[in-house]
């Protein structure tokens, strides 16, 4: 597959190196080869990407893609392939597979799936504790030496305390974070959407925002008395981004991620009607159910406040197919989660078109300030790295339809809105692996090359 | 006039004219009740399933007892003896009853929200008998004919409603529907069972107050509606004891006092005597308790006939 583009006339934002303007970049060999005005190398197809945005490719550090154990759900050729139509190049799997990923061989699997089939870089985690069990440690070394980048128990907290204690002190054989789905069980209680109003109307059983808040206290006691790195997963409330804000104050290794839907949907979704087969139904909507839940305005704000003020160093996805029988009972009965990956740009571009949270600080969210949390070396545009690039079409509006996501999961709780920004190409390692409808791509003669370029990125397949 | 729905899931978005309109009806099933043979051919045809997810005698009975007396064809499933317990999914369920041919559908569920799941499935109506916490629309409507029975109007009325109001569907479903009647509501019990948030949830209606303090409540009360006080809340952690909770929030004929000369004493049942009520006081001269299920049969009644209306129409 071709690896060598003119991508001319573009705005280039890329935050890793504090760029943003009219640029044309040149990839070669899969790498970006230069970045400057009016270059003009020879024998190279030209992308016209006059109007539309050139950022790296974007890096998710959160997300599951339930290979091996879950196939129904989702693979890993699939998953990614998501991936890249949302514009993601690189993805950090969970490790609550069938089996779970508390295995060096386990790890060697996902990594050997993927070269076989995925169509964006996959980084896989580990578990922190064995099959999830929250009583004994994973063999942190050697994980990390067949390819582990951080280590999560996600899906469960590590909820006893001591072992959370050790888990961070182990970790720092390796120098890889531990990352913690916060959620004091005890709180939580069996809640199944966030405890506030509407819970109280829906006769649901809530979960308050303090289970998740006592958890990240802890934590980032627990990482300073350590000096290892915690990671939160996505962070849900005001108060957490209170205590990590004040943690870091403290010079804390403390890092946290937030979801588009955490900062964009209110738990009052809960209540709302979707239209069914029958008629409108009244709430109780499934697809809304996720983990954390959706909390209040006054947490969406918070959320936004910590993005902007560098509280929250990460966008990441969550992404979490289910099968549509997973979704289709009652709302206690339904799993958790939302297929998030190619809703989640125009979901957070959102908050830039309407002017609160600047484009440049978006992306640095989605690429640089990812991969530095865990240590990956992507997420930049630097001349010589491996051209993992997203085109954004930021005037460009679409209507999410879970019917055409190449993610298994149509879990959605936004199908049906129209959302502003589209990702109108994908590069990974300078190949082009996905195209939006509309998008070509020409060669110097102005000639569609359009056909081959979407054929060969129909088949998904590389990397 | 029919009822423009084709379910009854819960009051919340009943106007005051639908719920005067099904207070109506129901004056009338009471009239057919009143006679020698009680039976009326109007459902005959329809097939009624009554689908109890979670034991109930009163509730039960009463839609069955109900559909009888409209000539209907009942059928009684209850989840243990149904394929629910071998694991049949609530859609599964419905998409049988759909092919079955069933009619209306009365469902009582554990779960908030599965009647709603079910309506969305189903062409048949749904009669919500009770679901989780959340909500329990005829009792609600029951409550109220009752009310307006005795005194006239629930326009202008101060009820009180006490106990765990938290974990209450029939507290909920009520809020609904004396709401928008134009009661004054009062909310009784500890803080555990009734979160000062409850109000927000309701969208903080001037006509709806919170009170701990019983007999603070109780001051000039033309209804006090007692709740089940559930033995799993001492457990839960949620109240030290059946004593200090009776001691604060069961109602006594002292207590009583404080309310209006002939205040009505209510409950849904099934009655903790002794814990949140006296059997004085349960079986006294204030207490409609025994009409509140007399009147059940007639509400759901009604209920059937005017959701088969709108059926009829439609089809």
């Amino acid at each position: 597959m071709n690896d060598n583009w003119l991508i001319q006339g573009a705005r280039v934002i890329d935050p890793a190196n504090n760029l943003d303007a009219a640029r044309d970049v040149h990839v070669r060999d899969g790498r970006i080869a230069a970045i400057g005005e009016s270059l003009s190398p020879a024998d190279v197809p030209v992308i016209d990407a006059g109007g539309l945005v050139v950022a790296p490719g974007f890096v998710d550090l959160h997300c599951h893609l339930r290979e091996p154990g879950f196939e129904y759900k989702e693979t890993i050729a699939s998953g990614t392939r998501a991936a890249v139509r949302g514009g993601f190049t690189t993805v950090c799997s969970m490790a609550n597979t069938e089996p779970v990923v508390d295995t060096p061989a386990t790890v060697a699997y996902i990594l050997e799936r993927a070269r076989a089939a995925a169509a964006a870089r996959v980084y896989p985690l580990a578990a922190v504790t064995q099959g999830l069990d929250g009583a004994q440690l994973v063999e942190m070394a050697a994980l990390a030496a067949a390819g582990a980048v951080a280590f999560s128990d996600d899906g469960m907290p590590v909820a006893d305390a001591r072992m959370m204690r050790h888990a961070l002190e182990y970790s720092l054989l390796v120098g890889k974070p531990i990352v913690n789905h916060c959620e004091d069980p005890a709180l939580a209680h069996g809640g199944v959407m966030h405890e506030g109003l509407t819970s109280l109307r829906l006769g649901l059983r809530g979960t308050p925002a303090e289970a998740e808040e006592t958890m990240v206290a802890r934590d980032a006691l627990l990482a300073r008395r350590t000096g290892a790195h915690v990671h939160i997963a996505h962070v849900s409330t005001q108060g957490s981004v209170e205590i990590i804000r004040a943690a870091k104050r403290q010079g804390i290794r403390i890092t946290a991620e937030v979801t588009p839907h955490h900062l964009t949907l209110t738990d009052a979704l809960v209540a709302k009607s979707p239209q069914t087969e029958v008629g409108a139904a009244l709430g109780y909507d499934t697809r809304t159910k996720v983990n954390p839940p959706l909390r209040t305005k006054a947490d969406v704000e918070a959320l936004i406040e910590g993005l902007n003020d560098g509280t929250l160093n990460a966008i990441a996805t969550d992404h979490a197919p289910h099968s549509t029988t997973d979704k289709l009972c009652e709302y206690s009965e339904a799993a958790s989660g939302i297929s998030c990956l190619e809703t989640a740009f125009s979901q957070v571009y959102q908050l830039a078109r309407d002017g609160r949270v600047p484009l440049a600080t978006l992306l640095s969210k989605l690429t640089c300030e990812p991969s530095r949390a865990f240590g990956l070396p992507t997420g930049t545009l630097r001349v010589g790295a491996p051209a993992d690039v997203a085109i954004l079409d930021l005037a460009a509006a679409w209507t999410v339809d879970p019917r055409t996501f190449a993610s298994k999961g149509k879990n959605t709780p936004i199908a049906g809105a129209t959302l502003p920004g589209k990702v109108a190409m994908t590069f990974v390692d300078g190949r082009l692996l996905h195209a939006a409808d509309g998008y070509g791509v020409f060669d110097e003669s102005g000639v569609s090359d359009e056909s081959a370029v979407r054929g060969e990125a129909g088949q998904g397949g590389t990397r | 006039m029919p009822l423009a729905r084709k379910d009854l899931l819960d009051l919340d978005d009943f106007s005051s004219d639908e719920l005067m309109l099904l207070l109506e009806t129901t004056s009338a099933m009471t009239e057919i009740l009143s006679r020698p043979i009680r039976r009326v051919p109007t459902l005959r045809g329809k097939t009624i399933v009554n689908m109890f997810y979670e034991a109930s005698t009163r509730t039960r009975s009463s839609f069955e007892l109900a559909a009888k007396n409209l000539s209907a064809d009942l059928v009684n499933v209850s989840a243990s003896q149904s394929s629910v317990e071998k694991g049949e999914s609530l859609i599964d369920t419905m998409r049988t009853l759909q092919a079955l041919g069933a009619d209306m559908l009365v469902m009582r569920h554990w779960e908030a929200g599965a009647p709603y799941l079910a309506a969305s499935w189903l062409n048949a109506s749904v009669i919500n008998a009770g679901d989780g916490w959340h909500a329990h629309p005829s009792q609600a409507l029951l409550d109220l004919y009752t009310v307006r029975r005795h005194l006239g109007t629930i326009e202008g009325i101060k009820l009180v409603i006490v106990g765990d109001i938290l974990h209450s569907r029939v507290a909920r479903s009520n809020l609904w529907g004396f709401g928008a009647l134009g009661a004054q509501i009062v909310l009784c019990g500890p803080p555990t069972l009734l979160p000062a948030t409850l109000l927000g949830a309701f969208g903080d209606p001037p006509w709806l107050s919170l009170s701990y303090d019983l007999d603070e409540a109780l001051a000039d009360a033309d209804v006090v509606m007692m709740l089940r006080l559930q033995r799993e809340r001492m457990a839960g952690g949620l109240l030290p004891s059946a004593r200090e909770y009776s001691a604060r929030f069961g109602l006594t004929g002292q207590r009583m006092r404080r309310a209006r000369p002939n205040a009505l004493i209510m409950h849904p049942g099934p009655m903790n005597q002794g814990v949140e009520i006296t059997p004085e006081l349960a079986y006294g001269a204030q207490a409609v308790i025994e009409e509140q299920v007399t009147n059940g049969v007639a509400v759901r009644m009604a209920i059937f006939y005017l959701l088969a209306g709108t059926a009829e129409r439609l089809a």
